[in-house]
């Protein structure tokens, strides 16, 4: 077993969290987008109209959140930033053209998993803070005018950077291949892992090359 | 009120075409003479009447002010002032409240709900109240704190300017009853001339501050005030120099059609890379060889 085929990569519990923030974030983002622009308004017809949308948003977004949380934490220390990462950042136009020869090692995580760990950990905190800041008919009142008037900035901002790093996160697992089945599955092809994550299939295989 | 088919339609919440807009109607305005005004609260009772609108018995908070704030039901209140404008000299200033009918209205700016919100060529802007999904981004964006959302059914409501009394030529119904004449209705021209006379009437009996209140943060009001401070119109809760927040600007303006042409950009910006650089794949005689 020291060599196996494949290698298990997230666990069941993991892929379950997973995709319920994923399934939520894509409700979430659906319904707000509804809100965001006129020309995305037709998004509200999915939940049942206007004030459907309105009323399922915060509470889906709460869902996302509590569910990311168990995210943020299980993953925090994984993510953190090391020198061969940043040395990795200084090469990304090498990572995104494919050119892999001279990239630094990597461990479970890349610099750009990484840094979008970071983005959604800053992302949803924002969205939270400010989406109860603007939450009505329950807790918009609490708050003075000039503090709701900040909150639906930052919301609508924090929004479009976390959808647009979800864009990049999902073309991310499309352009990589073998990397869909570790969050469908669990795991990994032995080869994927030692192509695309050197560092990390030493470290689970125990593997000295 | 629906929107009947309306012909004048200047302005739309939540709508990037023009609106129905072929007819085109005179700007009114309504003029609020604050030094005439005795706040008899009779403009309260027929605001009432006419929208056929009973709030509930409030509580009574120690002054005039009845009910203590506008309400999804109360769209209009005489708001009452005792100040000190100079030092030992006490005055009593009385100001009908209710919705300013701006000509850029943050409201409208602010709503995401297709004609939940509209502006009429005579400048009156109404909340289709039918179309309100209650958000509350009207609130956000009033720099008037007009809007209140009902609690029981989840609406934003104000001061219609009694829109459906003026489509067929009748003044406002707080204009009608108004037992000094302090509440008067025309065409926005001709209330900014008599505002001005009178202003100019009221400093040459003493009232050095008087003055028109018809804000250009934004774009002027279609109720407008004669004030006896207008150099200090937070003596009765106005703000002094009132504007569409900038933070609802920055919120509603050019920045969400240029976030959501990136969102799309960068999801072609995907499309585009798989097709011109191609994904990455690990060699399958690799993988086989090192298995």
């Amino acid at each position: 077993m020291s060599n196996p085929r494949y290698i298990e990569r997230y666990t069941p519990k993991e892929r379950g969290n997973h995709w319920i923030v994923a399934l939520s974030f894509i409700l979430a983002a659906l319904s707000g987008l509804a809100l965001f622009h006129p020309s995305l308004f037709f998004f509200s017809s999915l939940f049942g109209g206007g004030p459907w949308a309105r009323i399922l948003h915060p509470f889906i977004g709460v869902v996302m959140f509590l569910f990311f949380c168990i995210t943020m934490v299980r993953f925090w220390k994984l993510n953190r930033m090391t020198d061969a990462d940043r040395q990795w950042m200084k090469q990304i136009k090498s990572v995104i053209m494919n050119r892999e020869k001279d990239l630094p090692e990597i461990g479970k995580y890349n610099a750009g998993q990484k840094y979008m760990f970071w983005l959604m950990v800053v992302c949803m905190w924002v969205l939270i803070l400010t989406g109860i800041v603007m939450w009505r008919p329950y807790f918009a009142a609490w708050f003075p005018i000039d503090i709701n008037r900040i909150a639906v900035v930052l919301h609508a901002l924090s929004a479009v950077v976390l959808v647009i790093g979800i864009i990049v996160h999902v073309y991310a697992a499309i352009w990589v291949k073998g990397t869909m089945r570790a969050m469908i599955r669990g795991n990994v092809s032995a080869a994927w892992a030692k192509h695309h994550h050197p560092g990390w299939h030493r470290e689970v295989t125990g593997d000295g090359k | 009120m629906p929107s009947l088919q309306s012909l004048d339609i200047s302005a739309r919440s939540g709508t990037t075409t023009p609106s129905p807009s072929v007819r085109q109607t005179t700007e009114v305005a309504k003029l609020i003479d604050e030094s005439k005004c005795i706040g008899c609260k009779a403009c309260q009772v027929a605001c009432m009447n006419w929208n056929d609108l009973r709030d509930d018995i409030g509580t009574n908070v120690g002054v005039y002010d009845n009910p203590s704030d506008l309400t999804p039901s109360s769209w209009t209140l005489m708001r009452f002032f005792e100040v000190e404008v100079e030092k030992d000299k006490l005055e009593w200033l009385i100001r009908k409240d209710g919705c300013m009918h701006c000509a850029d209205p943050g409201c409208l700016k602010a709503c995401p709900s297709p004609g939940a919100i509209v502006k009429y060529s005579n400048g009156i802007v109404d909340f289709i109240s039918e179309n309100c999904i209650g958000c509350g981004y009207c609130v956000t964006g009033c720099p008037f704190d007009v809007p209140r959302i009902s609690k029981t059914d989840n609406k934003a409501y104000k001061c219609s300017l009694c829109s459906d009394r003026i489509a067929v030529g009748q003044a406002p119904a707080c204009v009608k009853t108004c037992p000094t004449g302090a509440i008067s209705f025309g065409s926005k021209d001709d209330m900014k001339i008599y505002a001005e006379k009178r202003a100019g009437e009221l400093r040459e009996r003493g009232h050095k501050g008087a003055g028109v209140y018809d804000p250009k943060g934004v774009g002027g009001t279609h109720v407008m005030y004669v004030l006896k401070h207008a150099d200090r119109p937070e003596l009765v809760g106005l703000p002094k120099d009132p504007s569409v927040s900038t933070m609802v600007t920055l919120w509603k303006g050019a920045t969400k059609p240029i976030a959501t042409a990136l969102m799309g950009v960068a999801a072609f910006a995907g499309f585009l890379h798989y097709v011109m650089v191609g994904p990455k794949e690990v060699e399958e005689d690799k993988e086989k060889e090192e298995a």
